[in-house]
This record gives structure tokens, sequence and C-alpha cells, in this order.
């Protein structure tokens, strides 16, 4: 069997430090490396299937030791299908940049960062290792901190130095519950400690527990911890919005948190209610803040906490159904979420504002951007046949067969809001009289374009054949996710 | 225990300090002081009574070591703390230069 999982930390790290090299060059090598790496990196995670063995696991074991001793990289089906999603974002991200990055200098610096990012999410979503997990979740997040900061404007720079100083505490409280693991269990592989965890420590797994969810929490923008999101999103530039809103707070935080609370420390019912009632809390707070802004990018940040809500109601049902749901709707957010920022990106790069107020008429003008906004618009609302609306329709599903009626109520309302807001977006961006001003704004440079078709067509498509997608792609991973602390024995098996 | 509890007395002092100051370089203090007690919580973990370093030689009595492991874990959480401060030092200086102050109630473009 091939092994190639240590591929897809050591290819982008390799990346990100010939960037500057290569800068000095040429400036289109940078392109031409930074598409390639993440186009290598997609087919590498698409291909995985085919070297597959039946029950869906591979691991690596770093350095040839054994588990528990050694790190191992570990590829299940919960981390294949976090591998597609980061990989095949990063890779539409990048071929935007070729053009977007035109409105600012410094290339070079700007796809070392980028690789940086992909690589701490591929080795968070890929590593067996609590610390390990620890360190890659570092690697991602310090690359965002200086890429929301990356323009330099007064805004970015505080914008970044509230992320910095939100994510520096999550991450402190992870090590610290780190530490306290392995205080208790003497080891620090996932596996291991799921298996060796003794059963009376109550309070201690309480306390564990708790600096998880504050930690990963932060991480992944749930209210009440949301503060830092729509600060950072917006301020970065528009690829690296849709990196952060659609992959980033889903590898560092949903991902972390579901494989510690799932496969490590074990789902117990109050935690489930926990992360519904954290996730209703943000499915709701997100929209009703998300209604009156008038930045786009804003707007779209506060939908991206609204999204991340029905992720952890569904994945807090720790139902099949809602896991299911949950892990699709994850998949999709990153997909329409993405796309919306690169529609943004869009109008910003050719208009050169985010105000909604000073936009209008922009149908007619850019056709491109005006029918993939539309289709994601579509999508994030939840309209058949789009596939927001599929995975919407399984969590709500998921919440009426396990008896919780009102948190139902709560996604549909959710729902409605979110159409509500996104027709706002339409009415103000896209539709009305076209200022004078702005009669000479063009479409969107080509390469922008595909990227955004390609999203678009996906969001259809995903929408069309999602049984498919569902039997191939989500299940492996419900499948991961429902299996709990059995993990140990699949990983460590005899040992 | 008594160790033990100091760490997340220094802990709480760091959470403290981020919360209530106002000034930007008095925030990153804090945030060293978390960093520091998480360390410091780690290394106390791995140590024995009356242990030595973990080196094991041929033909002597099986001497108590201190666990190397939290060593390791430190050594790396350090190196990544000084990231992360480099960071916020770097832009703690861009936004003086732009806003001319560290006073966080000052530094308010962001709202809503």
């Amino acid at each position: 069997m091939i092994n190639f999982l240590p591929m897809f930390v050591a290819v982008p790290l390799g990346a990100a430090f010939l960037m500057p090299l290569l800068y000095k060059i040429d400036r289109r090598l940078t392109d031409l490396l930074g598409n390639l790496t993440t186009f290598y990196l997609l087919a590498a995670s698409l291909a995985l299937y085919f070297f597959l063995p039946a029950d869906h696991l591979m691991i690596y074991r770093v350095g040839g030791w054994a588990p528990p001793v050694g790190i191992i990289l570990v590829l299940d089906g919960l981390s294949h299908f976090l591998l597609l999603t980061v990989n095949l974002i990063a890779a539409l991200a990048t071929l935007y940049s070729i053009s977007y990055m035109n409105l600012y200098t410094s290339r070079g610096k700007y796809y070392t960062l980028f690789m940086l990012m992909v690589a701490g999410m591929n080795g968070v979503v890929l590593t067996g290792d609590l610390f390990n997990l620890f360190v890659f979740l570092e690697i991602a997040a310090i690359a965002s901190y200086a890429l929301v900061a990356f323009g330099c404007e007064s805004e970015e720079l505080e914008a970044s130095f509230k992320y910095l100083v939100m994510g520096s505490v999550a991450s402190t409280l992870v090590l610290f519950g780190i530490a306290l693991l392995y205080g208790l269990t003497g080891t620090l592989n996932m596996a291991d400690i799921a298996r060796s965890l003794p059963a009376n420590a109550g309070a201690a797994r309480a306390l564990i527990t708790v600096l998880f969810l504050m930690g990963f929490g932060m991480k992944s923008a749930m209210v009440p911890f949301h503060a830092w999101l729509p600060d950072a999103h917006p301020s970065a530039p528009a690829p690296i919005s849709a990196m952060l809103s659609g992959v980033l707070i889903k590898a560092l935080g949903v991902y972390a948190l579901v494989r510690i609370l799932f496969n490590v420390l074990g789902m117990t019912p109050q935690l489930s209610y926990i992360l519904m009632v954290l996730g209703t809390l943000s499915l709701l707070g997100g929209v009703l803040l998300a209604i009156g802004q008038w930045d786009l990018k804003r707007l779209l940040a506060y939908h991206s906490i609204s999204q991340i809500g029905y992720v952890i109601l569904g994945i807090g049902l720790a139902t099949p159904l809602g896991i299911m749901g949950g892990l699709f709707h994850l998949f999709n957010h990153a997909l329409f979420k993405s796309l919306l920022f690169l529609n943004a990106g869009s109008v910003e790069y050719r208009v050169g504002t985010r105000e909604l107020k000073e936009m209008g008429g922009l149908a007619k003008k850019m056709p491109v951007t005006w029918a993939t906004s539309l289709m994601a618009s579509l999508s994030i609302s939840g309209l058949p046949p789009f596939n927001g609306f599929w995975s919407k329709l399984f969590i709500i599903l998921a919440c009426v067969q396990a008896g919780r009626l009102w948190f139902a109520l709560a996604a549909v309302i959710g729902s409605l809001l979110t159409l509500a807001s996104f027709l706002k977006v339409q009415k103000y961006a896209f539709f009305e009289r076209l200022p004078s001003r702005l009669e000479a704004v063009k479409e969107a440079p080509w390469i922008m374009g595909a990227a955004m078709i390609v999203l678009a067509g996906l969001c259809l498509s995903v929408g069309i054949l999602f049984p498919y997608l569902i039997t191939f792609l989500v299940n492996p991973a419900a499948a991961a996710v429902l299996n709990g602390t059995g993990y140990s024995r699949l990983i460590l098996g005899g040992l | 225990m008594f160790v033990y509890l100091s760490c997340v007395v220094l802990l709480l002092v760091g959470i403290y300090c981020v919360a209530v100051k106002k000034n930007l370089i008095k925030i990153i203090i804090g945030i060293g002081i978390m960093e520091y007690a998480v360390n410091l919580f780690l290394v106390i973990l791995g140590y024995r009574q009356g242990g030595t370093a973990p080196i094991i030689q041929p033909g002597a009595a099986n001497p108590i070591l201190v666990d190397p492991l939290p060593q390791a874990l430190v050594l790396t959480a350090i190196v990544i703390g000084l990231a992360t401060t480099a960071m916020m030092v770097a832009i703690a200086m861009r936004i003086y230069n732009c806003y001319g102050t560290f006073d966080i109630t000052k530094i308010r473009k962001l709202k809503g």
C-alpha cells in the first residue's frame, strides 16, 4: 500500500519556504507554485479514495515508531472528509488569488502564509496525537492572524489584534486541557487516551471538557465566543476570507471539537444538550446580527456564525441522521460561503467598495458574479434544488426525529431570516438603479470568474446528486463520529 | 496539590489581565502570563520527588527519573508562544503608528 499521508503536510510546508525565493526570480512563479501545490493536494485527497482499504482507515507511523510511543497520522472517514473540503476550497482560493492579489503587494509573503495555513489545517485533520494537533492548530492560526492583517490598514490591524488575543487565549485553554489529560492518562495519543481515561475521573473530565469547549468554541466562533469573527473575516483579502470562513473555523474548531468530544472523551447526553443549545444560540444570534449589516463581507461573516450553529446543532444531536446532516452542512457551507466571499471580492475588485448602499444594478454589469452569487444565496437560504436545502432539511428532520421540536423551530426560523437577509444583498447590490458613477464597471477577470463558476457548479451538482455524495463522502465520516470511543480499538487494534 | 492550584491562580491572573486591562501592551503581558502558567503546570506534571535526568545508565540501580515528555512539550509551547508574542508586538506597533495610542477604548474603527 502506498502511504502518502505525510505529503499533505510536507508539500505545502516546502512550498511555503520556496515562495520568497521564487518571488525574487519572478512574481508569476509564486502563482504557478501556489496553484500547483493546492491542485496537487486536491488531486491527492481525491486519489486517496482509490488507495483506501475496505475499512476506510490508513495509518502512517512518523519515524517508524509504533503508537502509543510515536506520533501517528490517521486517515479515517472524518479526516478524509475534512481533508477533501480543505484542499478543494484551498485550490479554488489560490486560483482566484492569481487575479485578485493584483490589489495587494508582496505576493510571495501572501502565498507563504497561505501555504503555512493549508499545511496547518491538513495537519490538524490528519494527526492522531493530541499535542501534535495543538502544534498544527497554532501553525494555521498564526498564519491566519498575519493574513487578516495583510492589508496593514488601521481597521485590519485592529481586527487582527482582536483575533490574536482571542485566539491566543483559546490556544492556551486548549493546551491546559491537553496538559490535564496528559496528567490523567500519561499519554498523548488520542486513541490511547480514550482507552486509558479512568472512569472515576468525573470532576477532572468535566474540567477538561469545559476547557476544550471554550478553546475550540472560540476557534469555531460559536456564540458567545464569536466576537472576533465579524471583525477578522471581512478584513482579510477575499480568498483568505473564503478560506477562513469556509474551512479554517471548521478544521480548527468543529473538527477538533468533534474528534475530541466524540472519539476521545466520549459523548454524554448532557454534553449533547450543551452543544445543541450553543448551536441554536449561534444560528439565531448570527443571523439576527447579520440582517442589520450594510458592509457586504461583514454580513457574510455574521452568517458564518449562524451556519456553524446549524453544524453544531446537527452534530450535537448525536443521532445518526443529525451527525450526517451536520457534516453534510459543513461541506455545503464550505462551498457556498467561500463562493459568497469570492463574489464579494469580485465586487470589491471592480467597484472598490463593500458598502451595500453604494452599490446597485450590478446584475447587468457583472453577469457572472451576479449569477453565481444568486446561486450561492439560494443555497445558503436553503432553497431546493441547491445543496443547502438538503443539509438543512436533514438537520431539521433529525431534530424532529429526536423529539427536539423547539430546536427544529429555531432552525426553520433561522433559515427564513437567512433568506430575508440575502434578499437584501441581492436587492441592494445587484438590482435597483445603477448609480451613474458605476457605469464603467466591468466583469471580474476570467480567472476569478472561473473559480466562482466551479464553486457554483458544485453547489448545484451537490444539490442534485446529493445521495451519491452522502454515500461516498458523508456516511464514512458520520460512521467515524458515531463509532465514539471505539476509535481507540480501531487505531490501536490488539495492542 | 498546592503547586497545581498555584498554576491555576496564575492562569486566572493572566485571564484577568487580558479581560480588564485597557492597554495593548498590558494585554500582551497578560497572554504571556497565561502561557507561562500552562508551561509551569506541564513542567510540574513531569516532576518526581528526588528524580534525576532521564538517562538510563547500565549497571546503575533503578533511579527515580523525571518524566521527559512534558519538558519537550514545554519547549515547543515556548517557541509557539514566542511566535505569537512577536506577532502581537508587531501588530501593536503598527496600531500605534495608525492610531497614536495603545488605549483600546480609543482604537474603535470597527463596530456593529
